[in-house]
Formats: C-alpha cells, structure tokens, sequence
C-alpha cells in the first residue's frame, strides 16, 4: 500500500484537546462531521484544505492528553495517509493501531520534511521517500501487525470470533 | 534478576512465571472503566456481532463527563447507557450525581492493590494509588474487552522516582507531581510504569497519594504505582470489593531509569498555559490576575483538598469579579464536605458549588470561561481550549493556592494572603 501526499508540519507535545477539541465528544458522533473539527484548535486551516493521503508530520509525544479516540478518527475521516512523529502518546498510539492509521516512529524523517513537502510511505518496505531522500522505520511489532492488517481492531476481533463481515 | 511491579503483575494476570519489557501478554482486567464514552463504545460493541458482554462483572461504569445532562444530546448518550448496562446486567453502574470515574471506582473498592484495571479514560492510572496497575485504553479497545473479556498489553520498561524528606509546610502532593512533570517533560515517562516509593511518599495521606498517579498522565506514562501500606489497608477497609493480595517490586528490579528528588526543596508550583509541564515556581507567576478559580476534579476535588481550601476561605470573601466553582469529586466526598461545614465556608465566601462530576474540567459545562479570561484550576490539564475556548488562559496549583487566589483575585500562595 503505497501512501502519498503532502506534509502538514507541527511541533511537539500536539494534544488530543486541539486535534480534537473535549467540547465535541458527546455532541458530535458522525464520523464524517468528526472531520470537520479535526485539528481545530492547532490549524484552522487543516481541515479545509487537506486531501487524501496527506501526512502529518509532528515532533515528540503526538497525541498526548485525553484517551479520545475521536482525535484518531477524525483524521482517518479526512484520509490522512499516515502520521510520523519522533514519538507518540501511548494511547494515541494504541488508537492509531486500532483504526489502522500508520503511525511511523521516525525522528530523521521529522528533521528533513517540511510543510507542503511531497512524501511517498511505503509500510511495506518500511520506507518514507521525499524528494530523492529516503528515511527508514521498523515494521510494527508482530503481534500488532495482525491489528493492522486486518483494517482495524474491530474487524480484527471479528476475524477472531469467527464473525462473518 | 528482580523484577519491577509492572512486570509483576503483568505476569500474575497473564498466569506467566516472568515477563520482559518490550513482550506482549492478553489479559482480563479485574476491572474495566468507562464513563459517558460508554454510549459510543455500546456502538462499536454491537458492531462486532457479540450479542452479550463477555464478563458483565468486570465493566464500571460511571457517568461523570457531563452530568447532570446539559442538552438533549448529552442526555440521549446517558439514556443509552442506563438502557445498554440493563439489557446487558452491567450491574455495577453509578449513575449522574455520584462523582467522578475515578474517585468512584477507589469509593466503591474496585481500586484494590494487586490487581489489574483498564479505563477508556487517560486518567486511569489513578488507581495506581492503591498499588493497581491501572492503564487508560481507547474506546475500541473497551469494546473488544465487551466482546472478549480480553486486552492485550506490551509489558512496559520502568520508571523509579524517589522522593527522599519530607514536603515543607504548604506544599502538597500537587506540588510535587506537578514539580516532576516540569522537570522530567511531558514524554517524561512515555509508555512507561512510573513507580514511586521514599520517605515523603510513605508520608502522604490515601487522599493525597491519588493526586500522583493521576498526574502520571501528563508525563506519558502507561500506569503509576504507589506501595500499598497500613494507610492503604486502613482506607479500604469496609471499601474493597474482594480479597487483594499486594504486589511489591524486587529491591533488585531493573528499572529503565532511577530519579531521586529532596522533598525539602521542592516548592510551590503552576503550571502555566498551556502545557502541563510549562511548571514555574508560584512566586514567578504570582501577582498575575484571575477571573475564575476552580477546585475540583479527579486530581483535587477530595475532602482533604476541599478541607485545604476552607481552611483558607474561612471568614473570607471572594474577590470582587472573580467566580470560585467547587465540585467535589463525589456525593461522598460531597455528603463529608457538608458534614464538616465546609460547604458552607464555601457558599459564604461566594463560591458556586456544583454536583459532583467532570464540570468544566474539559469544557462542557458549570463554569467554562469567557474569552480572554483567566482561570486557575486544581485539574489536570491546561491545554489550548481545554475549558471550552482557545482564548483564554488556564494556571494549574493546589488546592491551597487556588483558594487563595480566588480571595486575592491573583495568583498568590496563601501564605502570602
């Protein structure tokens, strides 16, 4: 699966609270309208101008904050293709896996891209290239990758029960 | 080799002689906590294809986020969890007015040492006061634990921090944490167990010990530890739900990183905005101007926190122009509050008090602020928007400082008052 687009670049310590503002999260529950929030409160602009398979791009700790899953799934509703960050919140990561969002670990890559770069992911290959660089990232860990593979925790867990989709 | 209490239990619950950092174990939490985010996760539950919950015994849930409702939709998510935990026999439900997930779930002895608990809630690790392993998880997650009864979870590396002496005078356990995340960051502890120990620790009450692991969080751990003691035991007693047995590190466990602190001279703290680990010396910040002031939450919105701050209120009055909200963090603490007269300093003093819950905390209602304003607030989080609005400005302190600032009208120690 081949992952391309634009970089959106923030810095570090981005929270659950502007990726997807706490006020929302008993009163907006449509997917679809989840998008129109997403990262409200950091960049006004995002949410208006992103295309499919943009990736952001973030410093240390992405995700930190509330356990709200809506900070992923808004992001997912709006096609990001995937996030690099230096590190990620742990739960916000687990969320990530859960909804098969990549999130690539990738210090360098952060260093190198800018805002509007091109950048082309390949997961499989555990690569980001960009501009004739190319920067790479360890697979996800074996026992998460099912998770992953499957699109998601839920269909995942389906598969496991032997549930028919 | 030893091991630390994360790998302990991690192992008793996998029913595994040892585990490694880094490996992954399935387990069935003891318990399972989620709050009005329990509608949702309904949905994602049903979604699976699983007609019944696995194991209705483990799951707690607490309605706290926005209680009572404040609209019609906020109502309709609360009505879908009192009709779900029906129809699914969730008989351990606590419904609007009883407080806050967390401080209900150690009320109502759930938070037991030994034992292994998740929450679709970042604030989980709370119940790491009582020497749990307490993890929040996504939403996703609890309701594959509905379908399943089952979570996996990596086996984390360990974080020791020691906090020799003991605290001075006016300053709390509030200070402390808040002191730690300034120092080590808000990736601090990232994915990690953060266990404590050390003479000032031992010191603290139940109630102030809760406010540590609370604050974990905001460091990026996965869960905190504190070692049950006598204190620990005393307080669950005619408390806990079941039998516990303790869980202790190994005083040869390895840890990924050892920190020691000197109570002595650590001192009162903010956290500015809009991060939690922009942390400044009180007297740096003090003299700034306040428009509200909030005492509550899960992080200090106990008895021992309210007794603070009418110590300070006490035959005071508010500062002309500035709102003090106070919700307790439970209708127990709420019912203790009344009992010792301080509801009443509060409600003299001018203060607002509110049915126990999340409040304002994240922006939902009872006391959000107006653009451009200033709050000082006993929560967790000081984030942009955070209480509703971008522009305005949240300042993190104690107990103590909140309720002293609200008489000054500016940020003050109430030593200083």
């Amino acid at each position: 699966m081949a992952i391309k687009g634009r970089v959106w670049k923030y810095g570090d310590d981005v929270n659950t609270d502007v990726i997807f503002p706490g006020k929302y999260t008993y009163t907006v529950s449509d997917p679809a309208e989840m998008g129109e929030h997403a990262l409200e409160d950091l960049d006004p602009e995002f949410r208006f101008k992103v295309r499919p398979g943009d990736v952001i791009v973030a410093g240390k700790n992405f995700g930190c904050g509330s356990s709200r899953e809506q900070a992923v799934t808004c992001l997912v509703s709006k096609q990001v293709g995937a996030i690099i960050a230096k590190s990620f919140a742990r739960i916000y990561y687990r969320n990530c896996i859960n909804n098969a969002l990549p999130a690539i670990t990738c210090p360098e890559a952060v260093d190198a891209l800018e805002d509007g770069d091109e950048v082309e992911v390949d997961l499989e290959a555990g690569e980001i290239r960009s501009g004739g660089r190319t920067f790479t990232f360890p697979p996800l860990p074996e026992a998460v990758m099912g998770i992953f593979e499957a699109g998601g925790l839920i269909p995942y867990t389906r598969r496991r029960l032997g549930i028919e989709e | 080799m030893g091991h630390t209490f994360a790998e302990k239990i991690l192992a008793r619950k996998a029913g595994l002689e040892e585990v490694v950092p880094g490996q992954i174990v399935e387990v069935t939490p003891d318990a399972a906590l989620s709050h009005d985010n329990t509608a949702p996760i309904s949905k994602i539950f049903r979604s699976i294809g699983v007609e019944r919950v696995a194991r209705p015994d483990i799951h707690v849930v607490v309605l706290d986020h926005a209680t009572p409702a404040p609209t019609t939709k906020h109502a309709q998510n609360h009505k879908v969890i009192r009709e779900f935990v029906a129809e699914q026999g969730i008989t351990h439900f606590y419904d609007v007015g009883r407080g806050v997930c967390h401080q209900v779930l150690a009320e109502e002895g759930f938070a037991l040492p030994g034992t292994l608990i998740v929450g679709s809630d970042s604030h989980t690790p709370t119940a790491g006061a009582f020497g749990a392993f307490a993890a929040g998880i996504g939403r996703s997650e609890m309701a594959v634990i509905m379908a399943t009864g089952r979570i996996w979870l990596r086996v984390p590396e360990s974080l020791k921090i020691v906090v020799h002496g003991q605290l001075r005078e006016g300053v709390t356990s509030k200070d402390l944490a808040l002191h730690v995340i300034g120092d080590l960051g808000a990736d601090g502890a990232l994915y990690q167990s953060v266990e404590w120990s050390g003479e000032a620790i031992e010191a603290l009450d139940v109630e102030a010990r809760m406010t540590i692991p609370n604050l974990m969080a905001e460091m990026g751990a996965k869960n905190a530890y504190i070692p049950p003691d006598e204190k620990t035991v005393a307080w669950l007693r005619g408390r806990a739900r079941r039998p516990y047995e303790a869980l202790y590190p190994d005083h040869d466990a390895e840890y990924q990183r050892v920190v020691e602190y000197d109570a002595g001279d650590i001192e009162p703290v903010v956290a500015k905005p809009h991060t939690v680990d922009n942390v400044v010396p009180l007297r740096e910040v003090a003299g700034t101007p306040i428009n509200q002031a909030f005492l509550g939450t899960c992080t200090n919105g106990r008895l021992s926190d309210l007794a603070q701050a009418a110590q300070v209120l006490e035959g005071r009055q508010l500062h002309p122009g500035v709102r003090l909200v106070v919700i307790p963090a439970s209708s127990q603490v709420y019912l203790d509050a009344l009992e010792a007269g301080y509801i009443r300093t509060f409600v003299e003093a001018g203060a607002v008090v509110e049915s126990p819950g999340c409040g304002p905390c994240m922006g939902n209602h009872m006391g959000v602020p107006a653009e451009g304003e200033v709050t000082i607030s006993t929560a967790n989080r000081n984030f942009r928007g955070r209480m509703g609005t971008k522009e305005s400005e949240i300042y993190l302190a104690s107990p103590l400082v909140v309720a002293a600032s609200a008489v000054a009208g500016y940020i003050v120690h109430p030593q200083d008052l």
